[in-house]
């Protein structure tokens, strides 16, 4: 097994922590993982970019080539990543903030309204990388649900665990049925 | 203290500071610059906790100034920067190689020269790390190429600077300092950590600077009696200046006979696939990683193909790569600059294997495949 994730969006979404979790989370499950990151100057407005690499076995090399699964969260984000995806790989894609997709050839396209399911269903805008962390998860499994709420527990601030664990359990059970639908 | 031992995530510049920790690292002075800046951070949390000092200073000179001041009142102690502050600490980088302070300076490379590109990989200081600061002089330079090896290397460095009283330059990469990956962190009880010889006279029977058999003369923390005097001038026995021939002769003598005594213990190689290669690929830091892979895919498609994985720069493992070049039929260099270490290896290499460079100097990392062609075509 060996799985590689782009995680692509604007910095201040909170993409290289939701990296972070999902890698913490595949070590739970007991797998090697290499996580790197790319963003700009700025902390907040440029782009940004998390990888993360699930294998079983030792990673040679980090950096992520063609990814089996890509995140698209800004409008940016997706025209530059969303093509960019292995035959029979997922594009899930933020469609709060993205308003077209290029055409993906040999891959399924989850269109998911991210960041409007923070700001109104979790109740806070701040949740929408724990929403997208959800739909990864949930459809691509990239991690065990468990051991996810696991790394989410040890990685968020003290006090907004429920918070992003709602926003988490949200993400999958929409990417779900989306999936199921799509 | 220190977080348990186990599995875990960990940032490379997050290796960097705990394993320093691990390796008795109690002082630290730095002024911060991406891609290092972790480092720092890490460490302004961590070093309170053990009993240390964290300060952050007023510029990269005070930084390197401060942690050689620290090391002769007997802290082990380390400072952090990239390209741009590394050329600004050369100066404190020579005196504490003259005076044989013992101290560890990691530069994180960045594309340089001058500001470059904040903060893109690159490994474009190889040579300033040996030869940065002006005159003959000892130095041990050590490239980790993943987050685990940071870690364990980290404490070698220091156990050499102590053991050896020698500066080590700490050279790691943008991309090995940023990426997070999974590493096993050993019980730190379990960790051999070196101490620097410290004398066995008398403070008034104490010679500073006179050295036994290892070429390593013992040395006296600041303020416990040992009164004597440390000086970037070229100095006698006794730590005063200098000027006459012998005594000139014989302190460069020494500390060049110092590191060649040291080369031996200090000087780590890791091989892949290298006992029976016909090719070989010489590498270091992030790159040595692309390379493993390169190796691998290369093997799967019938190429003897190996891998010579440098983790100490300099002394540059001369013997190592001369035996590898009565075998082997080429050796591909790939490096982050326009062809550094390339030429070392051509020097130990004489002829006796045909040796071809490979250079990425646009800021990203070079890739197994490119390494994959230029072994198929040597």
């Amino acid at each position: 097994m060996r799985k590689e994730i782009r995680l692509s969006g604007t910095g201040g979404q909170g993409l290289i922590l939701a990296g972070i979790i999902l890698a913490e989370a595949a070590i739970h499950d007991g797998h090697e993982v290499i996580q790197t990151q790319s963003y700009g100057p700025e902390a907040r407005g440029g782009a940004s970019r998390a990888e993360v690499i699930i294998s079983d076995e030792a990673i040679d090399y980090p950096k992520v080539g063609v990814p089996d699964v890509v995140l698209v969260m800004s409008q940016e984000a997706c025209d530059r990543y969303a093509a960019q995806v292995k035959a029979g790989g997922v594009v899930v894609v933020d469609e709060t903030n993205v308003k077209s997709v290029p055409e993906v050839q040999g891959a399924r396209v989850v269109r998911l309204p991210i960041t409007d399911i923070a700001r109104h269903e979790a109740g806070r805008q701040v949740t929408a990388n724990m929403v997208a962390l959800g739909a990864l998860v949930g459809i691509a499994e990239l991690a065990t649900p468990g051991a996810t709420e696991r790394a989410i527990r040890e990685r968020v601030p003290r006090g907004t665990e429920e918070l992003n664990l709602k926003a988490f359990g949200l993400g999958m059970e929409r990417a779900r049925e989306a999936f199921g639908a799509a | 203290m220190l977080r348990k031992a186990g599995a875990r995530l960990m940032q490379g510049n997050e290796a960097c500071a705990e394993g320093a920790i691990a390796a008795g690292l109690r002082f630290f002075a730095g002024y911060p610059i991406t891609p290092s800046t972790e480092i720092a951070e890490g460490l302004a949390l961590l070093l309170p906790k053990v009993g240390g000092r964290f300060i952050q200073m007023e510029d990269e000179i005070a930084s390197i100034s401060a942690i050689i001041g620290a090391s002769l009142a007997g802290a082990k102690s380390m400072t952090a920067t990239s390209g741009p502050g590394f050329s600004l600490k050369q100066e404190g980088i020579g005196f504490a190689a003259y005076t044989e302070v013992p101290c560890v300076i990691v530069n994180v490379q960045r594309v340089g020269p001058s500001t470059g590109v904040p903060t893109a990989p690159a490994q474009g200081d190889v040579m300033q790390a040996r030869w940065g600061t002006h005159g003959d002089h000892p130095i041990v330079v050590l490239c980790p190429s993943s987050v685990a090896e940071t870690f364990t290397l980290i404490i070698e460095a220091f156990n050499i600077s102590e053991r050896w009283r020698i500066p080590v330059i700490f050279l790691m990469d943008e991309v090995v300092a940023h990426m997070r990956e999974k590493v096993v962190v050993p019980d730190v009880n379990g960790i051999p950590v070196v101490e620097r010889p410290r004398p066995q006279v008398s403070p008034d029977d104490y010679l500073p600077y006179a050295a036994g058999e290892d070429l390593v003369p013992a040395m006296a923390d600041f303020g416990t009696g040992y009164r004597y005097h440390v000086t970037g001038l070229t100095h006698d026995q006794t730590g005063f200046p200098t000027t006459k021939r012998p005594e000139v002769d014989a302190l460069a003598r020494r500390l060049d006979g110092k590191m060649k005594k040291a080369a031996p213990h200090v000087t780590f190689v890791d091989e892949l696939f290298a006992d029976d290669a016909e090719v070989v690929v010489f590498a270091y830091g992030i790159t040595g990683r692309a390379a493993a892979k390169a190796v691998r895919d290369a093997r799967a498609q019938g190429l003897k193909a190996g891998l010579v994985k440098a983790k100490t720069l300099w002394p540059f493992p001369d013997e190592h790569v001369r035996r590898l070049a009565q075998r082997v039929r080429a050796i591909v260099v790939p490096e982050m600059n326009m062809g550094q270490m390339v030429r070392e290896v051509e020097r130990a290499a004489a002829g006796m294997a045909k040796v071809v460079g490979l250079s990425r100097v646009d800021a990203d990392p070079i890739t197994p495949d490119e390494i994959l062609a230029r072994l198929r075509e040597v």
